[in-house]
């Protein structure tokens, strides 16, 4: 009889972590047998990871041409300065560089002041704090449907805080309605959960797609009206595919008296547009001084290494080099989804117009033995085992209709990926004979 | 009112912010020393950080410019490393880590690398052990006096609670059996479910390691309660003296059964001076804790690039055992220094063997043995004399007129001027109303030696009396 052990907490037990769902499984299923052009042609690739690998030669020839961004330098204090800084604050020179890129990737149509920049390590982090400083346990946050899987972890599993869903769906290319709002408000008040925010993640994953002004402009009034907070994950804001195209949460909220603005925070981070989720740097934008202070207290937990912060403040206020990296790493990633579109399109599949992101999200409806999330994940394990393709289902994002994959097209080179689209293409044929 | 308003976390003031602990760094932020620019201004001793030892870390980055540069053998590894995110670690980090952890401890205990989770510094390896092993309401029993910071993060978004584990100086602040048993017995009145215990060893703020005696009597204690024990070794490099260092590891060694209840915490921050880089960690036999901790550490996870320096700082065995010697030995002159300087002013402190500060006996100065004779001494000695030091209230300490002085974050120079300060405090004071502030402090003209503060000493407190 096994001795019982000390026991654990509730929360360090519970699958609440989601680790168990399929958009870890096929991480798994591609840890244990990884394509290799070369030694492992035959292996899975991995689709589901939202990595943007397009750009890293920019950032590579910057750093030759700059080494001494790396190091502290012959000045004795500067690297013990740099090893004792653990100011929760954040070194300015990093934070006023971030406040810059993110203006830039605005087109300059936006003012960020670097006093309200909290930095964490990670979005991860900074979607954590958020809940945290919003919601107690047992509220609510309002989320729109499909969304990325980790927010069930970073949102609700060590801050007791619920998910409310606001159903999107195909008939409008999944646009959030205020339909779909009033109908989750009405669905957590009968369950008794208290609203305390809307998150929005804009441009959206998995759609790929940036969201709208009317919507964004509907979606602030519904939370003025609420008198509930709106959080804006504008994490892939540097990834909208025509720099027009995309509209800040902070752009609508500029042209907004001082109580619409307060209950507005914006999450960025470095791990999606410039491609370096390594190295951990999350930040919360907020209006609101009281939610910037708790911010920062709680961002003790989870601050940034300042060797990173010191590394990346001369980069990030180098306007020529960002510019140029914005206007290129938008234009190949253009480039990449077009050419995934195309392929994809050839091989009978239809996608989600899309403008934005390091993803496509993608019908096969058709294919599907029955319109279920069984038969969604059936579909999906073969595409796994037999396509070798390891993408995400449209389930383990919340969507309510099945049939619909994200699939990543970044966070490999352009021959791997066109390897990918041949297999699906054979996939999808064999299917359809069979 | 608006509903918009903050969680309950946001608005309570658990994170501590408001005690003693950090007004004593805000006024030095207000008016921080400096030999040159300010030699009037407040010296910063309450402060617990080493920076004695960067030279031997400095000398060795200038040699290998590669780790800084994040090449090997050349070649830029930038951007794999700006990729690896997995919460498993840089596997080379750990293993330099779990090897400089037990060569810290004599290579007495083998520490290994798949049981260690990497976490953004300790601050978040305690959080993160407390969200694993306790629910909300639940407590946790820790020795006082303790390190203030404990407050903020082990209760605050976790819920927990701390029931203290009275110490007093009768036994030079040991834990006892009777202590714990006390401190038990006291939590269930409350109706509060206790978890485990946590120290700190060494400790903060007594500076003083654990005699073997004393972890026997955790450990049995432990396992007779069946809860967790914690042990927060952040300062096990610092211990610089006899009887010398015992981590609960090695007490475990001949036991059987208890290891699953047994956890580690590390950190570089005090060991090597690093605490921007946010390197901590959480070593458990507990496979189940392991992998809670492990999922809970993508809210903070150690930067990549910092990973990979550090792990071709301490595969460098010969870096490694000069740093951990010569380190040492520098805690101790400087420790020396402060414990003789204290004493030409008549000050004795508890007699210790580790960490970067000794806990001082200044009861004999308090105009009353209260904790607000202890508050109305500290801010005489942070206003007056110019010195930023650590009541032992804001260190849940029994004792009124006990301070935590720390003496690795400064120069030698600054060391002795702090003292000669103390010792000028201490030679003028007559009488118990001595040395009282108000309008008489400004009117007097500043000499040197004599007193430092001059100006504004009144305003200064009305500033913060609020």
């Amino acid at each position: 009889m096994a001795k019982k052990g000390v026991p654990l907490s509730e929360m360090a037990t519970a699958d609440t972590h989601g680790e168990d769902s399929p958009y870890f499984a096929g991480w798994k299923a591609y840890d244990e047998d990884p394509y290799d052009a070369a030694s492992n042609p035959s292996g899975v690739i991995q689709m589901g990871l939202a990595e943007n690998q397009v750009s890293f030669d920019l950032l590579e020839d910057y750093l030759e041409q700059h080494p001494q961004e790396f190091g502290w330098g012959c000045g004795i204090s500067s690297f013990r300065e740099n090893a004792l800084f653990q100011d929760y604050h954040g070194l300015q020179t990093f934070r006023r560089a971030v406040a810059l890129f993110m203006e830039q990737i605005r087109g300059g149509r936006t003012q960020f002041d670097p006093e309200h920049i909290v930095l964490t390590a990670g979005a991860t982090a900074a979607n954590e704090l958020l809940s945290f400083i919003l919601a107690d346990p047992g509220d609510g946050l309002l989320i729109p449907t499909p969304y990325y899987p980790g927010f069930d972890r970073d949102l609700r599993w060590r801050t007791g805080v619920n998910i409310i869903p606001v159903h999107c769906n195909s008939s409008n290319g999944f646009q959030i309605t205020l339909r779909a709002l009033e109908d989750a408000c009405t669905g957590a008040e009968s369950m008794k959960v208290r609203v305390k925010g809307f998150l929005l993640t804009n441009p959206s994953n998995p759609l790929g797609v940036a969201i709208t002004r009317p919507i964004l402009e509907e979606i602030l009034d519904f939370v003025s009206q609420k008198d509930i907070h709106l959080i804006s994950d504008e994490i892939y804001s540097g990834s909208v595919f025509s720099s027009d195209e995309f509209v800040s949460m902070a752009e609508i909220v500029e042209a907004r008296g001082h109580e619409e603005r307060e209950r507005v925070h914006i999450v960025y981070s470095l791990s999606k547009d410039l491609g370096l989720p390594g190295y951990r740097v999350g930040t919360i934008y907020s209006y609101n001084d009281q939610v910037v202070t708790t911010a920062r207290r709680m961002s003790s937990f989870t601050l940034v290494s300042s060797q990173t912060q010191k590394m990346l403040a001369s980069m990030l206020s180098d306007k020529e080099f960002t510019k140029n990296y914005l206007r290129t790493n938008r234009e190949r990633l253009k480039k990449r989804y077009e050419f995934v579109v195309e392929r994809l399109s050839n091989a009978g599949i239809r996608c989600l117009r899309g403008n934005a992101g390091l993803f496509c999200w993608m019908n096969l409806g058709e294919l599907l033995e029955e319109p279920t999330v069984e038969g969604e994940l059936s579909l999906w394990n073969l595409i796994l085992h037999e396509a070798k393709l390891n993408i995400s289902p449209g389930s383990s994002c919340h969507c309510l209709e099945a049939g619909w994959f994200r699939v990543c097209f970044a966070n490999m080179s352009q021959q791997t990926l066109e390897v990918a689209l041949r297999r699906m293409k054979d996939f999808t044929e064999k299917m359809k004979e069979g | 009112m608006p509903q918009m308003l903050l969680s309950r976390k946001a608005a309570c003031n658990t994170h501590g912010q408001d005690s003693s602990y950090f007004l004593g760094w805000q006024e030095y932020e207000k008016n921080p020393y400096d030999p040159r620019t300010n030699p009037t201004g407040i010296i910063q001793m309450g402060l617990a950080e080493n920076q004695l030892s960067f030279d031997l870390i400095e000398s060795w980055l200038e040699r290998h410019p590669d780790a800084v540069g994040l090449r090997r053998d050349g070649a830029l590894v930038f951007r794999e490393l700006a990729l690896f995110q997995d919460y498993h670690g840089l596997p080379a980090f750990k293993k330099a880590l779990a090897d400089f952890m037990g060569e810290l401890r004599g290579n007495k205990v083998k520490f290994e690398p798949h049981k260690l989770v990497l976490s953004a510094g300790s601050t978040s390896a305690n959080e993160t052990l407390m969200f694993c092993l306790a629910e909300p309401g639940e407590a946790f029993l820790l020795p006082t006096p303790y390190y203030p910071g404990f407050d903020r993060d082990l209760k605050w978004r976790t819920g927990a609670e701390i029931v203290p584990i009275h110490c007093s100086s009768s036994n030079g602040f040991r834990v006892t059996k009777a202590a714990l048993e006390k401190a038990y017995q006291g939590a269930r009145k409350r109706n509060l479910r206790v978890k485990g215990v946590l120290v700190t060893n060494p400790s903060n703020p007594l500076g003083t390691t654990m005699t073997r005696y004393e972890l026997d009597t955790l450990i049995d204690f432990v396992v007779a309660k069946d809860i967790h024990l914690i042990s927060d070794e952040i300062y096990s490099g610092t211990s610089f003296d006899a009887p010398g260092f015992v981590s609960v590891m090695e007490a475990i060694e001949d036991r059987q059964h208890v290891s699953d209840r047994i956890h580690v915490v590390y950190s570089l921050s005090k060991d090597l001076g690093l605490p921007g880089f946010r390197v901590g960690a959480i070593y458990s036999n507990n496979e189940a804790v392991v992998a809670a901790a492990t999922k809970m550490s993508s809210f903070g996870l150690v930067s990549s690039q910092t990973q990979y320096l550090l792990s071709v700082l301490l595969s460098d065995k010969e870096f490694t055992r000069n740093y951990i010697v010569e380190n040492q030995k520098r805690i101790k002159e400087r420790h020396d220094r402060l414990v003789q300087g204290l004493r030409r002013s008549g000050i004795s402190c508890l007699q210790s063997n580790a960490g970067l500060f000794c806990w001082v006996d200044m009861r004999h100065l308090l105009n009353s043995n209260t904790f607000e004779g202890e508050m109305e001494l500290w801010k005489k000695i942070v206003y007056q004399v110019g010195l930023n030091i650590s009541p032992g209230s804001s260190c849940h300490s029994d004792e009124p007129g006990w301070f935590r002085v720390c003496f690795a974050n400064m120069s030698a120079a600054t060391l002795d001027l702090s003292m000669q300060r103390l010792q000028d405090f201490v030679a003028s004071r007559g009488g118990p109303n001595d040395g009282a502030s108000g309008p008489r402090r400004q009117k007097k003209k500043p000499s040197l030696g004599k007193w430092i503060l001059t100006l504004s000493s009144s305003d200064r407190i009305s500033d913060r009396g609020c």
